[in-house]
């Protein structure tokens, strides 16, 4: 618990703390290095274009259009990236109010989404509206703690989904926020809502030890932090409240985080949570490093934010 | 880039990874700002464009026409805007109210924050109504008790501000602010009477510190969007000319 950052100024001075971590630079040099990386969005809220010049503390940012220049140019560099959505994609702009959500689903398939969780305003339409943009995504949605079975949505939403590139396995599961006060009921209908923290406990099993993943990812819409009710379920009680999650991917508190937060897991070891705010304004990155060697125990991993 | 943070860990584990070969040693997370130092896509501004101009073209059709520019500014206790939007919202959702309850909406309120912006002389369009409502917000019908009215009073009479109201309402303060009259519907407020008043959602959820609003009886949530009520409102209407009236107004002798 105490103690459990610590800050150097320089990039520079992290290999070096790295020798200190574990494992001497000598078995470094030759290894072989593997890199994923995992780019996301969340509460776009249907913001196609950009903001205007006149817009504010928004002023000429955003845009769908940007965002695909944005990754290519990152796939280009690293063909082993994929790209998240950790939900509220619907709601916002007009094109929302005309097209209800069909243009939203087309951009993220041409922008190649791997994958996306539910936010609650993606019901805004009911879950029939939902269900109906569906044939407009050509990626996948997971969420682990809702239960679709008895709604139209039964069979479409798997609870989590895994990847393989370059020889590493992410696991990645979507979680989604309590609906019932949010959302009108008529709207989700028969979405039954189970608790996440049990639901992240039992799906970083699975995705750790089952499926023998690398990494394992929350795609989660949870919303960042409350702090006027502390005990709410957020991405940080629920990173503290787990193991074996890499990486939290949140949305829905609409959280400018400047960079990712490091929090620790129920078993003292560091879980990052990002958000990149709303609205397409940001493109958040994660990059993890994986080196070759056959000692694998006291080893250190550096977090570079 | 600004200075890094370099934290580092110490991991005492042994990953049961499907590649025995590797083990993560490293990670780098940041947000990249997406900014006009980005230039588009092309095929993917070619592939917006129609969508576009579609929803410009219906943004922008004409459906109403104001005879005069209506500002939020105008107006001490009520203001024409405030009037034409609390009005709008009686007569487009009761209809809706009545036809899910058997009961009547006693009045309306709003908020004088929630007018977001001018309608101006001349034409009239969706994106008007868009403009002086870009927020979802969605009406609501809450019933309260006569007390809560009371609770209500105290709390226009403190915000000195020209909260819609809709016609049904009239409240005079005098030149110390205290309610010398009020009245629903050219009845005084009856304690013990259960009345049926409209809002939006965010005010329910005690937006601009409308916490009168609770304890109450029930909710009926009516699913019609404020700016969807102008809509209508304006494309039953050739031209609109809202005007100042006496239904919220301060006295002063």
């Amino acid at each position: 618990m105490m103690n459990r950052r610590k800050f150097i100024q320089n990039s520079s001075a992290a290999t070096t703390l790295f020798g200190l971590g574990g494992l001497g630079l000598s078995s470094f040099d030759n290894k072989k290095q593997k890199k994923i990386t995992i780019l996301h969005t969340n509460d776009v809220h249907s913001h196609i274009d950009p903001f205007g010049p006149n817009d504010g503390r928004n002023a000429n940012k955003g845009g769908v259009a940007r965002r695909a220049t944005l990754v290519e140019s990152i796939r280009q560099e690293n063909p082993n990236t994929l790209l998240f959505d950790a939900g509220d994609i619907f709601q916002g702009t007009p094109y929302f109010n005309y097209y209800g959500g069909e243009l939203e689903f087309k951009l993220m398939s041409m922008l190649k989404y791997d994958l996306a969780t539910i936010g609650n305003h993606d019901f805004d339409n009911g879950i029939d509206g939902l269900y109906a943009q569906l044939p407009h995504a050509d990626f996948e949605f997971v969420s682990a703690n809702y239960d679709f079975s008895n709604t139209i949505m039964d069979t479409h939403v798997k609870p989590y989904k895994t990847f393989i590139r370059d020889g590493i396995k992410i696991g990645v599961f979507g979680l989604g926020i309590k609906l019932d006060g949010l959302v009108e009921k008529r709207m989700y209908k028969e979405t039954a809502y189970n608790d996440p923290v049990g639901i992240a406990q039992d799906m970083s099993r699975i995705l750790k030890t089952e499926q023998n993943c690398d990494l394992v990812i929350c795609l989660s819409h949870i919303g960042y932090y409350y702090k006027k009710f502390p005990e709410k379920v957020s991405d940080l009680n629920l990173a503290k409240a787990t193991k074996d999650i890499d990486l939290i991917i949140g949305g829905h508190t609409h959280t400018f985080l400047p960079k990712p937060t490091i929090e620790k897991n129920s078993a003292g070891k560091n879980v990052l949570v990002n958000q990149v705010g709303a609205y397409g304004l940001y493109l958040g990155q994660v990059d993890f490093f994986f080196e070759e060697g056959k000692n694998i125990k006291a080893e250190g991993t550096t977090i570079i934010v | 880039m600004s200075i890094k943070h370099v934290i580092l860990l110490f991991f005492t584990v042994a990953f049961l990874s499907c590649v025995e070969d590797y083990h993560l040693t490293k990670i780098k997370g940041k947000r990249i700002e997406i900014n006009n130092e980005i230039n588009g896509d092309k095929s993917i501004e070619e592939f917006v464009k129609p969508f576009r101009e579609n929803v410009n073209k219906n943004l922008d059709s004409v459906i109403s026409f104001a005879l005069q520019t209506y500002s939020k500014s105008d107006g001490e206790y009520n203001t024409a805007i405030g009037n034409l939007m609390a009005d709008a919202v009686f007569e487009e959702a009761n209809p809706l109210f009545n036809k899910q309850t058997g009961q009547n909406i006693d009045f309306v309120i709003l908020n004088h924050g929630g007018i977001r912006s001018i309608i101006p002389k001349g034409n009239i369009t969706t994106r008007t109504a868009y403009k002086v409502m870009p927020f979802e917000n969605s009406t609501v019908v809450v019933s309260l008790k006569g007390t809560q009215i009371n609770e209500m009073l105290k709390y226009l009479s403190m915000a000195k501000r020209a909260h819609p109201l809709s016609k049904q309402v009239h409240i005079t303060l005098d030149k110390d602010f205290q309610v010398t009259s009020a009245s629903i519907n050219n009845q005084p407020i009856d304690a013990d009477r259960t009345y049926y008043v409209a809002t939006n959602d965010y005010l329910y959820n005690g937006g601009d510190r409308m916490s009168f609003f609770h304890p109450n009886d029930s909710l009926y949530v009516l699913d019609y969007k404020i700016r969807n009520v102008l809509i209508d409102y304006f494309k039953k209407r050739d031209t609109i000319s809202p005007k100042i009236d006496n239904r919220f107004i301060q006295l002063n002798n």
